[in-house]
């Protein structure tokens, strides 16, 4: 009977101590299933937020490099936590990821591994970009067009640009091991094909998976409310919301644009807590501008869908564009991306 | 598949032992010919079987392509008249064999040798290097042998082009390269026809080792080049020859890149693509399927196909070593790489360096990987696949997204693989547990209806109060809003779903009884999850039996789910025991199906075991153990018992706890309500009664059901048995003692 129960000990144990996990909780994968379950089981999001403050960036900032990012149009994705990722290895990585564009784009043709092709990758540091100190550092990805003339050394032409972040991912960091790099907001300029290849290429290299993150009508509001709360200076640009009817032949687009301070001092007449916004601010705000709307010209704009907020501080599209124009609040603008990301993670 | 081969390769063997006879050979053509003639009048008439025919098309093809070949190895016969008719045909033969399923390496050895010997024109061999079309691969020999043609020079300078071309274009089929390594000077040789020189220097390019790069070599290419300019083609040798020895070249080459070669294998191109899908969507042994890297259409940038292709070159890992040199990437390091993992001995052997794949999620194609997984310790292997699947299931997910519908088959096959994968390991993925919290909500209940419900069946145990509202609230929204037949795949699939918890939970508990182990106390939290589980079918069975009217047929999956239910302590080895409710319990009793009444019966019979073994155990340990079953549990049991006899054997139903008053009784002509319900009488074998009267006494004018008592009625039983109810004979001889015949 002894010899006959041997064999079996092996795969009962495997199993039994993965369910012993399971009770104690302390595998990383069992942090992930638990906080899905807290996420699935209470509203998504926590009915209230901090007002985005004045960045609390670093010394060591390259002002450039982040002027740099500011007011173009990025395309937002969500990416699972790099594998072996190494901060260390950017010279590398540069040189496999243009041979693997060099690769992508000439599929079918030989392909040379020398370093003549006519682009040039560059992984750099995006030093300062984070919000806690746990958070991994931020990263860049340029592709320049390289000049073809040898005796020409300038840098050539910025053909793409991509950029990895995490701002305060606390709730991310505390599910997965050291192996991994949590980065979970990663966003895009440029061509999409480029896009693809690269994202191909990490996906290859750092096991990684990269989705689109499309913006809901329901976090645009909390844009909004989050945006307009924040203080200004000066405003750049008009607060404009826009609002989608689904109707035939083709559907139609209502543009609402207010004054920036009168979307401040409407902010402020529903606003209550210091610092904080809530469910209920946001609501309310919201619920303002439509009855406001809805005196005017009789539509209710609670039965359309918002796709798409502009504020001074940044502009977001519902497909998951975004443009952010104030250098001040560039950090918890990303604060909120990393939280969205996260959540679509998980 | 492999049986064709054989069956080639013989005739192959056929060919050749004959070859010195051309008469025997003409001999057995004819008669492969009369067969076909045969088969072909069978086809026509047989119209009706398109099976048959479709095999014998086949044959037929075979056949033909044969005689085709033969005829082309043996030459044109001279005093044949109408010679180009026959070539004709023949060609068309192969060309039709060639462009639909590909020609065999001996096919092309064979019209290679024909090709470049230079027996037929060049129009022909034009027509013969177009179809010269691999079904799997190409042997060197013939590619040596036929370049051993080119120095004869039989053959015309286009036709030698069109082998170059060829030759580039199928490389990648040739079965070895070493010996074509060993004609390179001869290859190089030809450089200086300037026709040949842009497709030999292809040639050159795919061939080239570093070993290969000598300085006359250089020279060559140089002088070349100084002669009849830049020409792309022999600027991509150069700097091949570059790259593998830098010192050698010091010309400095443009740097902007230029397409080489042009593209040489067009003539081609469909039908090597067919190959290549054929090659990969029916490999000849079942492994090769796992590892076939299937690449279906391109459909966006994040997966090729869903699931990504196994590939241990990892980047990431060997990026630390500074001044690393391409071919480093491609030379072993001690470990094994997953492209080479064909069998389980291997797996064992090299399980402490296997490569594990860049991508984890490629193991759900690989069985043997995930054998590995099964048993790997390393959370980070869980995680890369818990990350990677979850994503892939929410990004593909038909319902999940709006808008999202055109994908059709991929995300059932999807989930097909995923299942198959959680089957293979007998345990779910998390990522699929997380997947199932998030789709639930949104799912109709018809799209991947059995997919979606097995995956629920494979959700990994865990606190059944805690998954409730995540995911069995959901599921019983829709159970109520469905069909019956929706209801019976829930309860199929909780069925499935409380065997895989009580599998699990049985290893465990005999894992704590040799190690000791410290959870003592989880034991009771697991029992009363699954205990929850079991009351909370229990409540949709309930609830689903009023909404169908008491349908037999899901009668029938409920008690199904309680046949599993009902043996947990035995079975499994598990301390617990849960009854049905009494709204599964009586409609059983008083079904109007025989079959439904012998499953209570059995279910009823395998509760007594259960509980009297529990009983035993108790007794024979003393101390009073923490899971000893409440005297509620048997009290139930005991009423239940109680119901069932007085229903089929003692004519005494419902003595206790029930009351009908006699004034509706005698509305309904039930009155003597008491004998109405026993073996004979019992509405589900009333019918059985009959048939045992009408057979045993057919002379009798009058069927008398209260005749059957004494003797009859052990002959009833008898017969009753005898008609296959044995959870009815279980019961009875179980449960009532004989002596107490009415």
């Amino acid at each position: 009977m002894d010899s006959y129960d041997a064999p079996e000990s092996t795969p009962r144990q495997c199993a039994s101590s993965r369910l012993k996990d399971y009770f104690i909780g302390a595998t990383p994968l069992q942090k992930r299933l638990e906080s899905v379950r807290k996420q699935t089981s209470f509203i998504p999001t926590p009915p209230r937020r901090k007002i985005p403050q004045c960045s609390p960036l670093q010394e060591d900032v390259d002002p450039q490099k982040f002027a740099f990012l500011l007011h173009k149009q990025w395309t937002l994705y969500s990416l699972t936590p790099l594998y072996k990722f190494s901060y260390t290895n950017f010279k590398e990585y540069s040189r496999l990821l243009n041979a693997f564009i060099a690769a992508e784009k000439q599929k079918g043709l030989a392909v040379e591994v020398g370093d003549d092709f006519n682009i040039k990758v560059i992984f750099s540091t995006l030093l300062g970009m984070k919000g806690t100190q746990r958070d991994p550092e931020a990263f860049l990805v340029q592709i320049l067009s390289k000049s073809q003339l040898p005796s020409e050394h300038r840098e050539g032409k910025v053909l793409w640009t991509g950029w990895f972040c995490c701002i305060f991912g606390d709730s991310l960091l505390e599910t997965v091991s050291e192996d991994f790099t949590c980065l979970p907001l990663f966003l895009a300029n440029g061509a999409e094909t480029n896009t693809a290849i690269i994202g191909t290429w990490f996906q290859k290299t750092f096991d990684c998976y990269f989705r689109p993150l499309a913006i809901n009508a329901f976090n645009l509001s909390w844009m909004a409310a989050m945006w307009t709360a924040c203080r200004m200076d000066h405003y750049m640009a008009t607060t404009e919301f826009l609002w989608s009817v689904p109707c035939s032949p083709q559907s139609l687009d209502i543009s609402y644009a207010i004054h920036p301070e009168d979307a401040k001092a409407l902010w402020d007449s529903v606003h209550k807590t210091p610092g904080e916004v809530t469910q209920e601010e946001v609501d309310l705000f919201m619920d303002c501008l439509y009855s406001h709307f809805h005196r005017h010209f009789k539509i209710h704009l609670s039965a359309t869908r918002l796709v798409r907020v502009s504020t001074s501080v940044a502009s977001a599209h519902t497909d998951g564009k975004i443009k952010i124009l104030c250098h001040k609040y560039l950090i918890g603008v990303l604060a909120y991306l990393t939280e969205l990301a996260i959540f679509q993670i998980e | 598949m492999s049986l064709q081969r054989k069956v080639k390769n013989s005739q192959a063997q056929k060919r050749t032992s004959q070859g010195s006879n051309s008469y025997q050979t003409r001999l057995s053509a004819w008669k492969v010919k009369e067969d076909l003639s045969d088969s072909k009048s069978i086809s026509k008439h047989g119209q009706n079987n398109p099976v048959e025919d479709y095999e014998h098309a086949d044959d037929q093809a075979e056949g033909a392509l044969q005689i085709a070949l033969t005829y082309f190895e043996k030459g044109p016969v001279k005093t044949s008249q109408s010679k180009d008719k026959t070539l004709e045909k023949h060609l068309k033969t192969v060309e039709n064999v060639a462009w639909k399923n590909g020609l065999a390496p001996e096919g092309i050895d064979i019209l290679l040798n024909v090709a470049l010997s230079g027996k037929f024109g060049s129009a022909v061999n034009t027509r013969i290097f177009k179809c010269m079309i691999p079904a799997t691969l190409i042997s060197e020999d013939s590619v040596v042998k036929a370049v051993s043609w080119l120095c004869v020079g039989k053959c015309s300078g286009s036709t030698k082009v069109l082998f170059y071309r060829w030759l580039v274009a199928m490389f990648d089929f040739i079965d070895h390269k070493e010996e074509i390594n060993l004609l390179y000077g001869f290859f190089f040789a030809s450089l200086q026809d300037d026709a040949l020189c842009p497709y030999v220097c292809h040639l050159l390019y795919l061939l080239t080792k570093k070993e290969n790069v000598k300085p006359f070599r250089v020279r060559k290419l140089l002088d070349l080049q100084a002669k009849m300019g830049m020409q792309p083609h022999l600027q991509a040798l150069l700097s091949l020859y570059k790259f593998f020895v830098p010192t050698l070249i010091s010309v400095s080459l443009p740097m902007r890149k230029k397409i080489y070669f042009k593209n040489s294998e067009n003539l081609w191109k469909t039908a090597l693509l067919a190959v290549r899908q054929r090659n990969q969507g029916l490999p000849p042994e079942p492994l090769k399927l796992m590892l076939a890297n299937v690449h279906p259409v391109k459909r966006k940038w994040n997966s090729h196909s869903v699931i990504p292709v196994l590939n241990s070159r990892n980047y990431s890992k060997e990026s630390g070593k500074k001044g690393m040199n391409l071919s480093d990437y491609f030379s072993s390091n001690g470990s094994f790489p997953l492209e080479q993992l064909k069998s389980f001995p291997q797996l064992l052997q090299n399980i402490h360096c296997l490569e594990l794949p860049s991508q984890m999620g490629a193991v759900l194609n690989n069985s043997l990987l995930l054998h590995y997984i099964n048993c790997v310790r390393d959370e980070s292997v869980l995680l890369r696949l818990y990350h990677w699947l979850s994503q892939t299931l929410q990004e593909e997910c038909i319902w999940y997204k709006v808008n999202n519908y055109e994908h059709g088959k991929e995300f059932p096959n999807f989930l097909d693989t995923i299942l198959k994968a959680e089957c293979f390991l007998q345990e779910g993925f998390y990522s699929c547990e997380a997947f199932l919290y998030k789709s639930l909500p949104l799912w109709d209940g018809f799209c991947c209806r059995s997919q979606f419900l097995q995956l629920v069946s494979w959700i990994p145990f865990s606190s059944f109060s805690e998954v409730k509202p995540l995911l069995f609230d959901h599921l019983s929204r829709l159970f109520f809003t469905s069909t019956i037949y929706f209801k019976c795949s829930v309860l199929q699939c909780l069925k499935e779903l409380l065997q895989n918890w009580l599998l699990w939970l049985s290893m465990d508990i005999h894992m704590k009884s040799v190690m000791n182990s410290p959870l003592e106390t989880t034991l009771g939290g697991s029992m009363n999850s699954v205990s929850k589980l079991i009351h909370y079918v229990g409540w949709l069975s309930t609830t689903a039996m009023r909404l169908e009217n008491n349908s037999t047929f899901l009668l029938h999956f409920i008690l199904d789910f309680y046949e599993k239910v009902c043996d947990i302590y035995i079975n499994y080895n598990l301390p617990l025991v849960v009854l049905f409710p009494p709204g599964v319990f009586y409609p059983a009793l008083l079904s109007l199906d025989s079959s439904i009444l012998n499953q209570l019966c059995y279910i009823m019979d395998r509760y007594r075991k259960n509980l009297t073994a529990a009983k035993k155990n108790e007794l024979v340990q003393k101390t009073k153990s923490e899971f000893s079953f409440s005297s509620k549990t048997y009290q139930e049991f005991n009423h239940y018992l109680t119901a069932m006899v007085g229903c089929l054997w003692t004519s005494k139903p419902f003595q206790k706890g029930l009351y009908i008053d006699p004034e509706v009784l005698e509305k309904a002509s039930v009155a003597e309500y008491k004998n109405s319900l026993n073996l004979v009488h019992h509405p589900a074998l009333l019918s059985y009664a009959v048939f045992f009267l009408l057979q045993e006494w057919p002379k009798e004018r009058k069927v008398n059901m209260s005749s059957v008592w004494g003797k009859k009625w052990n002959w009833y039983l008898d017969y009753l048995f005898s008609e296959g109810l044995q959870g009815l004979k279980l019961f009875i001889r179980s449960s009532i003692h004989r002596s107490s015949v009415p």
